[in-house]
């Protein structure tokens, strides 16, 4: 990975790690206009999730586990795509191996 | 912009799933299609050395990776990281109410439209599965609104004006702001279509917090791309 790469890597750690914490409480514009109109309740997903509300379970401290949740979220996400898209090369790349030249 | 799973009926949840996909189907045939290509050979047919033919002439097929398939693929993931990072930064907007990046224009201008669909609906996949934000049969409505239409659409946006005017970097903030503003109010309609509120309430008031949020996505967009991906931009 370039230098750049690492960079912005870097930065979006240090955004979900960090600067989150100092992110608005408020509610987002979709939950303001179900709030006002009446049909906030209905914010029920059925499945829970690991975790809940972008909080490590398990720690404690509420700032620390907000942290640890995105700096989770940003490196699962990276890990996957990343290993996912590795893969689909390695395999497509053992079709051609077992032609005979 | 994320729906939870009981903010739509479960038609419209579903409807919006099976269109989703398709789309996602096509996005992954499209970025195969140019990241791989199908490569045939022949082997001749084998004979004895006295011209008898033991078997016919084969014709085989495999796929190669293009070269640069490698960088692309670390691009798409660091892309969606960046994105689900920038996500988390709610800024406020007015009245009590706050608003969050949707990515969907930088990931389609840095990425491409079909690597980008598939970024943002990474992005939004994690989030409904790790973290509960957004719904898992709402998710087909999310990819919807902040994929379809805030990817592939938006870029269709960003190209017509970039057409027009020449100029790349106010054909991605109008791109960006348009693909904020009509995902949500694509939204608005489907939470009409539900019948979980008047189409007249929602609308309006949906389009007067996007409008805004808008303008903040065009700005984080085209500073986003100036800062860290100039080069990689389409």
């Amino acid at each position: 990975m370039n230098k750049k790469n690492k960079l912005i890597l870097l930065f979006s750690l240090l955004a979900s790690g960090l600067i989150s914490l100092f992110a608005s409480a408020f509610p987002d514009g979709l939950e303001y206009v179900a709030g006002n109109l009446g049909f906030i309740d209905k914010a029920i997903n059925y499945f829970p999730g690991l975790f809940s509300e972008y909080a490590l379970p398990g720690v404690s401290n509420e700032i620390l586990a907000g942290s640890l949740a995105g700096i989770f979220g940003t490196l699962l996400i990276f890990m996957v795509l990343l290993v996912l898209g590795k893969s689909l090369i390695y395999v497509l790349n053992q079709t051609s191996k077992n032609q005979k030249n | 912009m994320h729906l939870p799973d009981q903010f739509l009926s479960n038609q419209t949840n579903f409807t919006l799933l099976v269109i989703s996909a398709g789309f996602l189907v096509n996005a992954f045939k499209s970025f195969f299609n140019s990241n791989f290509e199908k490569v045939k050979f022949l082997i001749p047919q084998l004979e004895t050395g006295i011209g008898q033919k033991i078997s016919s002439p084969k014709s085989l097929g495999y796929f190669k990776a293009k070269s640069h398939v490698n960088k692309k693929i670390e691009q798409l993931a660091l892309v969606a990281a960046f994105i689900f990072a920038l996500q988390m930064l709610n800024f406020p907007i007015q009245n009590g109410t706050s608003g969050h990046f949707l990515g969907g224009v930088l990931a389609a201008v840095v990425l491409g439209p079909w690597a980008g669909i598939m970024a943002i609906s990474s992005v939004l996949v994690v989030q409904a599965f790790i973290f509960s934000d957004g719904g898992i049969i709402s998710l087909g409505a999310n990819i919807f609104n902040m994929g379809v239409i805030g990817v592939l659409f938006s870029y269709l946006i960003y190209l017509f004006i970039f057409q027009i005017t020449r100029h790349r970097f106010l054909a991605i903030g109008l791109a960006g702001w348009f693909s904020v503003v009509l995902a949500s109010i694509a939204c608005s309609i489907e939470i009409g279509l539900s019948g979980q509120a008047a189409l007249g309430l929602v609308l309006p008031a949906m389009l007067k917090v996007h409008v805004l949020i808008g303008m903040v996505e065009a700005f984080i967009t085209i500073f986003a791309i100036k800062i860290f991906f100039y080069e990689q931009e389409k």
